[in-house]
């Protein structure tokens, strides 16, 4: 019903006064109904049968172009100005209205089939005291639902009761923001004790108030009333539909919002379009040709007004003046006939044909072989079928780090135990040997528990740790103890690690490969099959880890009593806390250090201490106190845990490799070689981005420097930014040049352009969260941009979800130049909205990036293939398609134009009116959809030997006003030779057998066949890709143009319809002439000669790197093997970190009693169960270098 | 590690059309298509010209102007439009035999019949004898649909109405006396013309059809009358008729009036004195119009017309001139393909 319902029920809404509380009772349908609250059926299709036509019609009539045609139709219809027969607007619009139709009416069925799908589900529900399964559609507001275990949640309830200890009951809201990690809500202790008996939940009768439906997810406000009590209810309370029930058995609720007033619907359908910069140069055009037609038919209209004035008035003996027609009454109806007779010159098909165009070339992600990932079985996904072209203009990438640039999957790469490294293969001479995929890899078959998804290869490491080596066993216990991973065991023997980063995991997992098993944690113990003895350690103490500290530790004690201090961190801080024994170890792990940094991994140095009993009893206590003061709590512990954290004894050093995805680092390069900057938006910390940053080729060891920006002021921000910029550009004013300028519709929208500047030499710009903020202030964005737009590489880092938009936005703003985000999390959903593009890595978990995004693919590294193939194809084959399209149009109408001075500007069309018809719709619509989908410059391999191709896309080469200012001029050219050529060569000649030719109905047949065929060859030399299918489109308009106008002009046709036909016999009597072939052979030639003459010239002149590129694929045929990439080069300065992720750990969730409670009650597994965790899924890749899948070398 | 076998149910089909490698052929603008393509067609087209102007120039015209705006014209009296059925004479000599056949053209100029009220003021129903729409003429017609009496006119329309009157008679002065040279005016409309788009109604006799009907308001003589001399060249499908409804492109045009390739003049007009007999009934000067009569004969491409001999030697040169000035910037400027 659309728009038209929700109006009136708007409008019904203020009489009815806006809901500003919800007041509900349960299990008391009469009360409830008196509100009038929605019920639980949704609606989400917009039409019904009887509704469709009006409401579509209306819809498609609120587009300016379907409108425009309309007026045009209306105006034809006027006996007066009607210059045009009404068919030649009415088929057209019919038949683009009908397409329309047929889509929207498609799409609604669709949407009726799932609502009707949605409404029918089945649920139970509480009515006269017993349970009925009923359709969801027929749940009221008030109403009791009981919900079992992988339920979807049918409305947004209030949880009731649940089988669950604690009234706890845990769901999955995957399908509401796109995190797969269980959640756990909690009932009211009041109603919990209802549990699942009938009677004395029909019973219940408490009250609900609560706030009136809207559309935020994480925030609830109401109060329950029982028995006169009244109780706050929050979120925790609440379940929202979209939900699914896990791991709970069953659950009551009382439905609070129903249908569309559920938070889940109020979500939806808020989605912003966006259109491409094509898009908006297409409606300032348009707007610019409805300009030109007023100024063309006002010239004509004027000439109008003189020709009456000196010819019309005199040819008045055999042509009589309408009565009270004077020469102004009639130049102003003349004006409107020419408004009626120049409209091609807007024609309707251009939209259908720009929506076809880019749904096709939409199409051609969704089937590309090289963008579809086989492990996951995810192929690319054009999610939006009108962004295409902007693909090819893409100016600035941001891209998140974590799951995008990197696989989120960490690997146990290298150690350093006690100065001894493992992890490294050697050959006999000593050199190192590459690891791939045939090594050889350690056998862990003797370990019941060890995980088989786990690949290590150096085989003296396992030996070590069999043989005994005291280093090696407290290394790995360390691993298998210090950690807050939380384990689960299905089956026996079947672990599973929940970690709350994957460097965690990846190092209890390590743990537990070589024979050091975490087995299972309670609040005060930690079970560990050491060699496979199961020890039980008394777990004392977590000192957690945050952002200051960077690192963390635990305090436990050994069953034979000892009293230990295990601690990981980054390596800077352990080191001010060893003992000063440890210096010569020191000095060897730091070598290491230094080594697994060069090669990109994340390190992390262990150190462990003994505790003496008493005074571990009296720090325990002042712990306990600590921990429960009320004052100053966190400075407490801190100083607490600063204390005891020293003197440590150094064990060594773990190395995790945080896995890049396949082929990042050429894909990066390949884009920065395009012209592409890619700046890269992280919430990791700084170290870990800079890594990244690295090991991804985006930070260089060339580069002349890497500017920091990490200051906590305003001011010192602003002084660091002006100082990588004059370093980088010394000579460059302190006032950036800014260009206003006025854009968009109208030139309503003014913008400011930020000049780029030239810097000699790379550079790279890493700035962090906190300088951000102050650097995103409206006082010092400019001075951001400039510094960050001069540098070849931009890393922000620990950056919010809210900055990385508006990061985006900053360049969106201020560059005017296309941005395309990627990112695969929920965080980065507001940058994936903001930007231009926005692309969603699929497949990994959570879809809420994909489902925010406007293409989807699986890999980062297929964003090159979308980029430099089909996004620089779409934007190639739009900009011709357009270019040739206002050509087309133009000359076709332009002819008009001149004739007018023939024809004392009497509004008559040069072409039959059938042919005005046709024309676009029939004659050449199919040639230049063919060239706007088939056609290539150069092949895709090619493509990516030259991304420089890109570059022209990205300056708006193709099509721009200046293109389209030479394509009127070419009509306007191509238009006088249509009609001059034909009028001198027909002028006083007659036929060879003496008869007339140089009537109106051969002339109108010689001109628009000269017209047709002309723009039939332009349109073959703007076609690079000659397939079978373009040649037989070409050739198929060209053989159908003959064959319709033979048809239309035949008797047949003349004797059923004969007035509207009366071009009989043209064809046949002027089509034999050699004197029409002959003219119409001169005016091809002199359309199209200077054209070829003009391109020939201007590629040896001023050849475009198009144009080179294609003289080389001549020349070639195969393009050159890519270069090898050089090996990765061995930096030096070291680049470690304390590689967890920056939240804050999970060090109370362990060791709060509450959450493991439920535990020995139930023989299940609660907490942790879907199947899906990332470490369970996300196993470690089987070989160790990137392979070189770069699509050069895998087609044909 | 177990490889596991991969479920590829979603991967996209392996076709040359799905993924763009469709076999394609990919030709470029280069020197050695462009140069010598200049050069061929230059060639060609001056050859061409060259035929197409010996031709032109082969053809023999004779046009005379007899509008009599100059008061020395011999059909200048006749320009008064108070003068009914006025008769003038022109002279005229041919020095050359004018090869036949010789086509008797008559020419209006600033006469504009592609108006586009007035083209649009036809009645095609009514033409193709369809009785029904000589009760009711089409709306179209206005104003000469009906006449102040409310009689449908038939044939209705400006154009029809405004159908060329004057007539020729032409002698040839032989011996002082006139000889008259015989005017063939069969099948001088287009075929399609006399037998599919006009008919005459079948009812005979055909004046029957026109009963409850008036001629058009300028017409002497009713449809059905407009050949005396031969009863199947009346009504639409009058020849003189069909010539004068194929409305004219442009506002100077030629339509033809006769033919004359019988008696002795089957050779074509003989060189000598003639005179032409002219039957001035056709007002053009209120509006500046001109009449002319033209003698021609045509060859394969037509009538006189030297424009297209003419310009395809133009641009056959232009073209060889193109093609030299691309080898010279070919020659020198070409880029290095280095790069």
């Amino acid at each position: 019903m659309g728009s038209v319902v929700s109006y009136f029920s708007q409008l019904c809404g203020t009489k009815q006064k806006q809901e500003e509380e919800r007041h509900l009772r349960a299990n008391d349908r009469p009360f409830n109904l008196s509100y009038r609250y929605a019920n639980n059926a949704i609606k989400t299709s917009k039409y019904n049968v009887f509704t469709f036509l009006p409401l579509n019609l209306f819809e498609q009539f609120r587009r300016l172009a379907n409108a425009y045609f309309l007026v045009l139709f209306l105006l034809q219809l006027i006996p007066q100005i009607s210059s045009l027969a009404w068919f030649t607007t009415a088929i057209p619009l019919m038949l683009v209205l009908a397409i329309t139709a047929v889509k929207d009416a498609s799409d609604d069925i669709n949407r009726h089939k799932s609502d009707n799908q949605v409404n029918n589900r089945r649920v139970d529900v509480l009515i006269d005291e017993e349970l009925r399964n009923e359709k969801w559609m027929n749940v009221q507001v008030g109403d009791m639902i009981k919900l079992e275990n992988n339920q979807f949640v049918t409305a947004d309830l209030l949880l009731l009761s649940s089988s669950e200890p604690l009234n706890l009951v845990y769901i999955e809201t995957a399908e509401l923001d796109g995190e797969t990690n269980l959640k756990v809500k909690q009932a009211l202790t009041v109603t919990g004790e209802m549990g699942d008996s009938i009677d004395v939940l029909a019973g219940f009768r408490g009250e609900v108030r609560c706030e009136p439906p809207n559309n935020r997810l994480d925030k609830f406000k109401g109060t329950l009333t029982v028995n006169g009590q009244t109780y706050a209810l929050d979120n925790d309370k609440v379940l929202l539909r979209g939900c699914t029930l896990r791991n709970t058995e069953w659950c009551f609720g009382l439905v609070i919002f129903g249908g569309p007033d559920t938070k889940l619907m109020q979500n939806s359908g808020k989605t912003t379009f966006k259109r491409t910069s094509i898009d908006h140069l297409m409606n300032v055009l348009v707007l610019c040709i409805f300009g030109f037609l007023a100024s063309m038919c006002s010239i004509l209209a004027i000439g109008n007004a003189v020709w009456e004035g000196r010819e019309g008035s005199a040819f008045t003996a055999f042509l009589p003046r309408e009565p009270g027609i004077d020469a102004a009454l009639s130049s102003f109806l003349s004006f409107w006939s020419y408004v009626i007779i120049l409209n091609t010159v807007v024609p309707i098909s251009l939209y259908v044909s720009v929506e076809i165009i880019r749904l096709g070339n939409s199409f051609y992600i969704d089937w590309d072989r090289k963008m579809y990932y086989p492990k996951s079985d995810t192929p690319a996904q054009a999610r939006t079928t009108t962004l295409n072209e902007e693909l090819g203009q893409i100016k600035y990438i941001f891209s998140d780090k974590t799951g995008t640039l990197t696989q989120n999957i960490m690997t146990f790469n290298k150690c350093s135990i006690n100065g001894k490294v493992y992890g490294e293969l050697f050959d006999f001479s000593g050199q190192r040997v590459e690891i791939t995929e045939k090594t050889e890899r350690v056998d862990f078959s003797w370990n019941q528990l060890a995980d088989p998804k786990f690949i290590f290869h150096d085989h003296s490491l396992m030996e070590t740790v069999r043989e005994g080596n005291p280093e090696a066993h407290a290394f790995f216990r360390l691993l298998a103890l210090c950690h807050t991973v939380m384990p689960e065991e299905k089956k026996e023997g079947e672990l599973y690690y929940q970690a709350q980063s994957p460097d965690e995991g990846a190092l209890v997992t390590a743990a537990r490969n070589f024979g050091f098993v975490f087995r299972s944690r309670t609040p005060e113990t930690i079970t560990v099959m050491e060699m496979g003895i199961q020890v039980t350690y008394e777990l004392l103490a977590v000192l957690d880890f945050n952002n200051v500290r960077k690192r963390m530790s635990v305090i436990v004690r050994s069953p034979k009593g000892k009293l230990t201090l295990y601690c990981k961190g980054a390596d800077t801080i352990i080191y001010e806390r060893l003992h000063p024994s440890c210096k010569t170890l020191m000095d060897v792990t730091t070598r290491h250090l230094h080594e697994y940094a060069g090669d990109g991994l994340r390190t992390l140095v262990l150190a462990y201490k003994d505790l003496d009993v008493d005074y571990m009893d009296e720090w325990g206590e002042r712990h306990h106190e600590a921990s429960t003061a009320m004052e100053g709590r966190e400075e407490r512990l801190d100083e607490l845990y600063e204390e005891i954290e020293k003197d440590m004894l150094l064990l060594g050093a773990t190395a995790v490799e945080d896995k890049l995805q396949d082929g990042v680092p050429q894909t990066i390069e390949q884009l920065a070689k395009a012209g592409i900057k890619i700046w890269v938006l992280t919430g990791d910390k700084q170290e870990t981005a800079e890594n990244i940053g690295y090991s991804c080729n985006m930070l260089r060891e060339e580069m002349k420097e890497v500017f920091i920006v990490a200051a906590n002021t305003a001011e010192g921000v602003k002084e660091e930014l002006q100082n990588a910029r004059r370093k980088m550009c010394p000579e460059a004013a302190e006032k950036p040049s800014v260009i206003k300028a006025r854009a968009g519709l109208f030139w309503l929208q003014k913008t400011e352009t930020i000049q780029d500047e030239t810097v000699n030499g790379e550079y790279g710009l890493v700035i962090n969260g906190h300088s951000l903020a102050f650097a995103l202030e409206k006082n010092l964005q400019w001075e951001l941009l400039r510094t960050a737009c001069m540098c070849q590489t931009v890393i922000c880092c620990r950056v919010t979800p809210l900055q990385k938009a508006q990061v985006v936005q900053l360049v969106k703003k201020y560059k005017q130049a296309v941005t395309l985000a990627i990112g695969d999390g929920a965080n980065d959903v507001s940058m994936i909205k903001a930007a231009h593009i926005g692309v969603g890595i699929s497949g990994q978990e959570g879809m809420q990036a994909v489902l925010s995004s406007d293409y989807s693919f699986a890999q980062f590294r297929y964003l090159q293939r979308l980029l430099l193939v089909h996004g620089r194809w779409s934007y190639l084959r739009m900009c011709k398609f357009l270019r040739y399209f206002f050509y087309k149009n133009f000359t076709f109408t332009f002819v008009h134009f001149w004739y007018a001075f023939f024809c004392g500007f009497s509004a008559q069309t040069v072409y039959d009116e059938w042919f005005i018809t046709l024309y676009n719709l029939v004659y050449t619509a199919l040639p230049v959809l063919g060239l706007s989908l088939f056609d290539q410059d150069v092949n895709d391999r090619w493509s990516f030997q030259y991304p420089q191709l890109y570059c022209p896309g990205q300056l708006s080469l193709y099509f721009n006003k200046k293109a389209f200012v030479q394509c009127m001029l070419h009509s306007c050219y191509s238009s006088l030779i249509l009609l001059y050529i034909p009028w001198a060569a027909m002028q006083d000649t007659v036929r060879d057998d003496g008869k007339d030719i140089a009537d109106y109905q051969s002339f109108a047949l010689l001109a628009q066949t000269c017209l047709l065929i002309v723009v039939n060859i332009q349109l073959c030399l703007d076609t690079y890709y000659w397939t079978a299918v373009n040649q037989f489109f070409v050739w198929g308009s060209l053989a159908a143009y003959f064959a319709i106008t033979f048809t239309m002009y035949s008797n047949g046709m003349f004797f059923i319809f004969t007035s509207s036909f009366p071009f009989v016999g043209t064809a046949r009597n002027s089509l034999n002439q050699p004197n029409v072939w002959l003219t119409i052979f001169l005016t091809l030639l002199l359309c199209i000669l200077p054209v070829v003459a003009f391109r020939f010239i201007l590629i040896q002149l001023r050849p475009t790197i198009n144009d080179k590129v294609r003289r080389k694929v001549r020349k070639e045929k195969l393009p050159a093997p890519a270069p090898r990439r050089p090996p990765a080069r061995r930096i030096s300065t070291r680049r470690s970190g304390y590689a967890f992720s920056h939240s804050h750990g999970y060090g109370d969730l362990v060791t709060s009693r509450r959450f493991l409670l439920k535990r020995p009650l139930r023989n299940r597994a609660v907490l942790f169960t879907q199947t899906d965790s990332p470490l369970a899924e996300n196993q470690p890749q089987h070989y160790r270098t990137i392979k070189e899948v770069s699509e050069e070398s895998t087609s044909p | 590690m177990v490889k596991q076998k991969q479920e590829t149910a979603n991967q996209p089909d392996n076709t040359a059309f799905t993924q763009q490698r469709l076999p394609a052929w990919q030709p470029i603008i280069s020197a050695g298509i462009v140069i010598p393509g200049f050069l061929i067609i230059g060639l060609a087209f001056i050859g061409i010209g060259v035929a197409l102007f010996v031709t032109s120039q082969s053809i023999q015209v004779l046009e005379m102007d007899y509008t009599g705006v100059d008061k020395t014209s011999p059909c200048n009296r006749c320009t008064d439009p108070n003068v009914k059925s006025c008769l003038c004479q022109m002279d005229f000599s041919i020095d050359t035999l004018f090869k036949g056949p010789v086509f008797f053209y008559y020419g209006l100029s600033n006469y504009y019949q592609n108006f586009r009220k007035y083209g649009v003021s036809i009645d095609y129903n009514q033409l193709f004898g369809d009785l029904s729409y000589f009760t009711s003429p089409s709306e179209k017609c206005s104003p000469y649909q009906y006449d102040n009496n409310n009689n449908p006119i038939v044939p209705c329309g400006a154009m029809a109405n405004s159908m060329f009157s004057d007539t020729f008679k032409l002698f040839q002065i032989v011996n002082g006396t006139n000889k008259e040279v015989p005017l063939d005016g069969k099948g001088i409309a287009w075929w399609t013309d006399s037998n599919i788009k006009y008919r005459n109604p079948s009812v005979t006799p055909l004046q029957m059809a026109f009963n409850n009907t008036v001629k058009p308001l300028l017409w002497a003589n009713p449809a059905y009358q407009l050949d005396p001399a031969d009863a199947n060249n009346n009504g639409f499908i009058n020849q003189d008729f069909l010539v004068w409804m194929r409305r004219a492109a442009l506002p100077n045009f030629r339509k033809l009036y006769r033919r004359i390739t019988s008696g002795d003049y089957t050779q074509g007009l003989p060189a000598g004195n003639y005179t032409l007999q002219i039957a001035y009934n056709y007002p053009v000067l209120s509006f500046g119009g001109r009449k002319t009569v033209v003698f021609s004969n045509v060859s394969w491409m037509g009538g006189k017309n030297d424009f297209l001999g003419i310009a395809y030697l133009v641009i056959g040169s232009m073209c060889i001139i193109m093609s030299i000035v691309m080898l010279i910037v070919y020659a020198k400027f070409r880029f290095s393909e280095e790069e």
